[in-house]
C-alpha cells in the first residue's frame, strides 16, 4: 500500500521539474523499479493512474522499466545463481546487490513552449 | 516553439532525471542519522509482521538490562497507543506514532516522534518499533544504525524467500517464540537459516524466546556490538 506515498513523492518530483522547465504539461513519465525493491509495480501503476487525473500528468502514460535482481561477487567473481545463497562459491565473500532496489524516476517528457 | 518551421507549437523534449523518488525521505533519514550519530543513540528499527512478537522483545530486553542501560522506543502503530503503554509499562521510555493509513513509519514521522520523546539523546538504545508489516517499512531509510527483523517461528519457514526485499536490509533477524517448537513438528530453525542465507548476503540469526528467555542474552550481546560511526567533525560543530 506504500505504493500510494511513493505516487505522492513521484508528482512531487514531476512538479518540480515541471516548474523548473516552464513546461506545458507532461507526456511521458518513465520510472525503473528494481525486483525486490519492495514496490508493486501494478499497484504502483493503478495509484498512478488514480492520480493523474486532472493533473498536468493526465496524458502522460507511465512507462516502467522493472530490473531484476542480480548479485554479484564483490571480488569480481561473477554473478551469484538465483535461488543460491548470497555468497560468492569461489571466494565465499558475501555477495553485493549490482541491481534490482531501483526506485527511480528517469526521465520525463514534457511539452514545453 | 517548434524549431524546425517556426509555426509557434510546443515541442516535447526528453528531461532526464535519475532522481530516486524517495529522495526526500532519504535527506530526512539522514538528517535523524546525524541526529542520532551526534548523541551517539544507536537507533534500531525493529521490524515484523503483525504479532512476530516486536514489543515482546522490547520488554524482554528492558527485563534482561534492568537500569544499567537507557533505552527508549518509538512505536509505530496504525492505532491506538497500547505498545507504547506496554513498553512504559515494563519501565522504558517510549511514545507512539499513530500512522492512521501509512503501512510504514517515514523519516519525518520519526523525526516528529523525537520532539516528543523527551530526553532521547541521553538514550543508549533508541528502539523504533515500526508497523507491524513485512513490505512497506523496509523501502524507507529512518535513519537507523541498524535494521532488525523478528520472524516468529509460527509465521513458517519460508517467510524470507516471500518477503525477500525485508530480509535483505535485514542486519539480524530475530526468530521469536522459540518455545513454541514443541508444538510446530513442520517448522525447522536450520530451514530458516537455509532460506535466510539466499536472502541475505551475510545472514545473522539469533533464536530467542521473550517469554522463556531463551536466547535474550545472545541477543543482548548482539546489541553491544552495534557500532555508532563518529561524526565528522564538521557537522558536529555545526550544532
Amino acid at each position: 500500500m506504500h505504493e500510494y506515498s511513493i505516487v505522492q513523492a513521484l508528482f512531487d518530483q514531476i512538479q518540480a521539474a515541471v516548474r523548473a522547465r516552464g513546461a506545458i504539461s507532461v507526456r511521458r513519465v518513465k520510472v525503473q523499479i528494481g525486483e525486490i525493491a519492495g514496490v508493486d509495480v501494478e499497484l504502483l501503476r493503478t495509484a498512478y493512474n488514480l492520480f493523474r487525473e486532472r493533473t498536468i500528468c493526465a496524458e502522460a502514460p507511465l512507462e516502467i522499466d522493472a530490473v531484476a535482481a542480480r548479485w554479484c561477487c564483490p571480488d569480481g567473481h561473477g554473478d551469484i545463481e538465483k535461488g543460491r545463497p548470497l555468497v560468492c562459491p569461489s571466494c565465499v565473500r558475501p555477495a553485493r546487490l549490482a541491481a534490482g532496489d531501483e526506485i527511480v524516476l528517469q526521465q520525463l517528457e514534457l511539452e514545453v513552449p | 516553439m517548434c524549431q524546425a518551421c517556426g509555426c509557434g507549437d510546443s515541442n516535447v523534449v526528453p528531461v532526464a532525471l535519475n532522481e530516486r523518488i524517495l529522495a526526500v525521505n532519504d535527506r530526512g533519514a539522514q538528517h535523524n542519522r546525524e541526529h542520532f550519530r551526534n548523541a551517539q543513540v544507536s537507533a534500531i528499527n525493529l521490524m515484523g509482521s503483525p504479532g512476530a512478537g516486536k514489543t515482546a522483545v522490547l520488554e524482554a530486553t528492558a527485563r534482561a538490562l534492568g537500569e544499567s542501560i537507557r533505552i527508549g522506543v518509538l512505536a509505530g502503530d496504525l492505532a491506538t497507543d497500547n505498545d507504547a503503554q506496554r513498553i512504559r509499562a515494563a519501565g522504558l521510555a517510549a511514545e507512539s506514532i499513530t500512522t492512521g493509513t501509512a503501512c510504514h513509519l517515514d523519516a519525518e514521522m520519526v523525526h516528529k516522534g523525537l520532539h516528543r520523546l523527551t530526553g532521547w539523546h541521553e538514550l543508549d538504545y533508541l528502539f523504533i518499533e515500526n508497523v507491524g508489516n513485512l513490505v512497506c517499512p523496509a523501502v524507507y531509510d529512518l535513519g537507523q544504525e541498524v535494521n532488525v527483523v523478528a520472524l516468529a517461528v509460527t509465521e513458517g519457514e519460508d517467510k524470507p524467500l516471500k518477503y525477500p526485499t525485508m530480509f535483505q536490509k535485514a542486519d539480524l533477524v530475530l526468530v521469536t517464540k522459540v518455545d513454541l517448537l514443541p508444538y510446530l513438528p513442520n517448522v525447522r530453525i536450520d530451514t530458516i537459516r537455509e532460506n535466510l542465507s539466499k536472502v541475505m548476503p551475510v545472514p545473522r540469526m539469533i533464536p530467542v524466546s521473550a517469554f522463556t528467555g531463551e536466547g535474550i542474552g545472545h541477543w543482548i550481546q548482539w546489541l553491544r556490538t552495534v557500532q555508532i560511526p563518529r561524526v565528522a567533525a564538521q557537522s558536529a560543530g555545526a550544532r
